[in-house]
């Protein structure tokens, strides 16, 4: 790389006239309910990128990411129907709570070894989906959820059809991905690196992988929470059904499908997963067989995901003299 | 007294069946260090099966129960044993030089689509075993009557654990599925055929599901296609609490499972069963980080 902002090279312009071409797609009359799917897709992308915070960057066999959607978009929810707060107003609490509740279920359990981890959060989105279900504290709704969500209003604008929660689903995606990409690069980024490749290594060079590893699982469980809210307010009806220990698989298969540990891997695999069964429809009741069977083969045929991450390389730093 | 007899003897019968389906993620744990997601659904598999052989076939009345029952689990364990092989041939062997994750994505993937195709062949609808195949017999314990299928169960699921445990300890075979869990590259030097080993495994583990399958199928009467994904979860849970890789280990987390449940839902809640076995898990995992009965085989660097 030359200089400090070096020219666009051929494949960035493509990537980035595709990426313009896609915010165009609900102004060139995209049928509604094509505009949903992308939404869908664009939340799903939202929470799979937080997930790859700690599934891809740091290496923690995570499967629980639905917990923490759950505990944002229970906040808001509840934020919205009982206290009467903007949706808006509810973000920064939504994640917060999030991380909130990862740091402290996260904390005596991340010294587990990969499988262990895998199924302890599992048990935990399992726990706080029957939560949810038993109401122990009357705020959840129990198992029919919480219902008639208000929108969110941006600076007096109402969003409230699916074109607008696209700009503001793919808008907030597109955030994430930038903020991501330079935590990516940061020390922290590269001490998560670090840890994934070699733990033990790390720890012996002075890395507190303790400390950076719930690091990791607080940032995705906020960013897991902001997405909460989006979904609370686009839905407007939420229920622990929705919190499943399958979402999280889904959000799981996406990360490692779509390359763990890159942004664009992990879009791509967003498109794949959720999209795939939709275009698969017309299998009828065959199509979740054959999206099992495409998940093997590609899988196969990809053992690293669709676009595995590149290896990044570091110049030492210039010697003293 | 009278309800904790009960609860004791319906958590062992549960638990026998957590037990045997998770010997089959514990042994290709061992072996491969894999997650076989799809293995809850050849425990589905195997309960289809046996419904289509009592029910569809109508062994019990050409042949008599007994008879009948014993073709039904031979017939059953066999073809769950193919399943699993076809299963390993499919998803799993393109994948032994990848990373472990892409493995668990290829399991996920060959899970959902089992399950399918279970759903495709017998429909969506919850399917009954015949309720008159057992006679309701009971026995009694301390004065309390005990439903016999539940005693039976647990006999089983208790034998199948000693036979596995003698074949793995006092075999050839055995001791090669010890070498590879060990060390593969080790065990291939000295002339083991660990692709073998992987088979064998592949196909111990998925029989035992199929008979647990059949086991459930005779105890509660109503299977689902969705059902192995509970099953397997719980069994996983087992084997986890265990120690993973761990035979013995097994058997102890799937008793253990199901006893805190039968007793939970009892004495604790009926909501909250299904979360209690998760809140153990968690609990044992903070104290004791690599289960009840670790595997000792040292971390590699």
């Amino acid at each position: 790389m030359t200089g400090r902002f070096p020219l666009p090279g051929p494949g960035r312009i493509a990537w980035a006239a595709l990426a313009i071409l896609f915010f165009c797609l609900p102004l060139m009359g995209l049928p509604p309910n094509r505009v949903g799917l992308l939404n869908h897709i664009g939340l799903y992308a939202v929470l799979a990128l937080s997930l790859n915070v700690i599934l891809g960057q740091a290496g923690m066999f995570h499967m629980g990411h639905a917990a923490f959607f759950a505990v944002g978009a229970y906040a808001t929810a509840i934020l919205n129907t009982v206290c009467g707060w903007s949706i808006l107003a509810t973000l920064p609490v939504a994640g917060a709570a999030a991380g909130l509740f990862a740091a402290l279920v996260a904390a005596p359990i991340i010294h587990l070894r990969g499988d262990y981890l895998l199924l302890v959060t599992i048990g935990i989105v399992e726990i706080v989906r029957i939560f949810l279900i038993n109401d122990p504290f009357g705020l959840t709704g129990g198992a029919n959820g919480l219902i008639n969500i208000a929108r969110p209003v941006i600076l007096g604008f109402k969003i409230t059809r699916p074109p607008h929660f696209f700009y503001l689903i793919w808008g907030f995606a597109a955030v994430s991905m930038l903020l991501f990409h330079w935590l990516e690069n940061s020390r922290f980024g590269r001490a998560l690196n670090f840890i994934r490749e070699d733990t033990v290594a790390a720890e012996g060079v002075g890395v507190d992988t303790a400390r950076y590893k719930l690091m990791a699982f607080v940032i995705g469980a906020v960013w897991a929470g902001f997405a909460g809210t989006l979904y609370a307010s686009y839905m407007r009806t939420i229920s622990p059904g929705s919190f499943s220990f399958w979402e999280s698989v889904v959000l799981f298969m996406i990360v490692i499908l779509g390359g763990s540990g890159n942004q664009k891997g992990v879009l791509a695999g967003a498109f794949l997963v959720v999209g795939l069964p939709e275009v698969f429809r017309f299998l009828k009741d065959s199509r979740l067989m054959f999206f099992g069977a495409a998940l093997v083969l590609m899988m196969i045929f990809r053992p690293q995901g669709l676009f595995p991450p590149r290896r990044r390389t570091y110049a030492p730093p210039p010697e003293a003299s | 007294m009278e309800f904790f007899i009960q609860q004791l003897t319906n958590g062992l019968a549960v638990g026998g069946i957590y037990a045997l389906i998770a010997l089959g993620y514990t042994m290709v744990y061992g072996v491969l260090k894999l997650i076989n997601f799809a293995h809850g659904d050849l425990f589905t598999l195997g309960a289809y099966l046996g419904f289509t052989s009592l029910v569809s076939l109508g062994l019990a009345d050409q042949l008599g129960v007994g008879a009948a029952l014993a073709l039904c689990v031979l017939l059953v364990m066999g073809l769950s044993a193919l399943a699993g092989h076809v299963l390993e041939r499919a998803a799993y062997r393109p994948l032994r030089k990848s990373g472990r994750l892409s493995a668990v994505v290829s399991a996920l993937g060959a899970s959902i689509f089992i399950q399918n195709a279970i759903m495709l062949l017998w429909g969506a609808r919850d399917r009954a075993y015949p309720a008159d195949l057992l006679p309701p017999m009971t026995v009694s314990i301390a004065g309390q009557p005990v439903p016999l299928i539940r005693l039976v169960v647990f006999a089983v699921s208790l034998l199948v654990m000693v036979g596995l445990y003698v074949f793995i300890n006092r075999t050839r075979m055995g001791m090669a599925i010890r070498a590879a869990a060990i060390d593969q590259g080790a065990a291939k030097l000295m002339g083991i055929d660990v692709r073998r080993v992987v088979a064998v495994v592949f196909m111990i583990g998925p029989a035992l599901g199929g008979l647990a399958g059949i086991m459930v199928g005779l105890s509660y009467g109503q299977i689902n296609f969705t059902m192995g994904q509970l099953y397997g979860l719980k069994a996983f849970t087992a084997a986890i609490l265990g120690g993973i890789g761990n035979i013995p280990g097994a058997m102890l987390g799937g008793l253990l499972l199901g006893l805190v449940e039968a007793f939970g839902a009892a004495y604790v809640s009926v909501a909250w069963k299904d979360a209690l076995a998760f809140f153990v898990l968690i609990l044992i995992l903070v104290v004791r980080p690599t289960g009840l009965l670790p595997e000792r085989v040292a971390e590699k660097l």
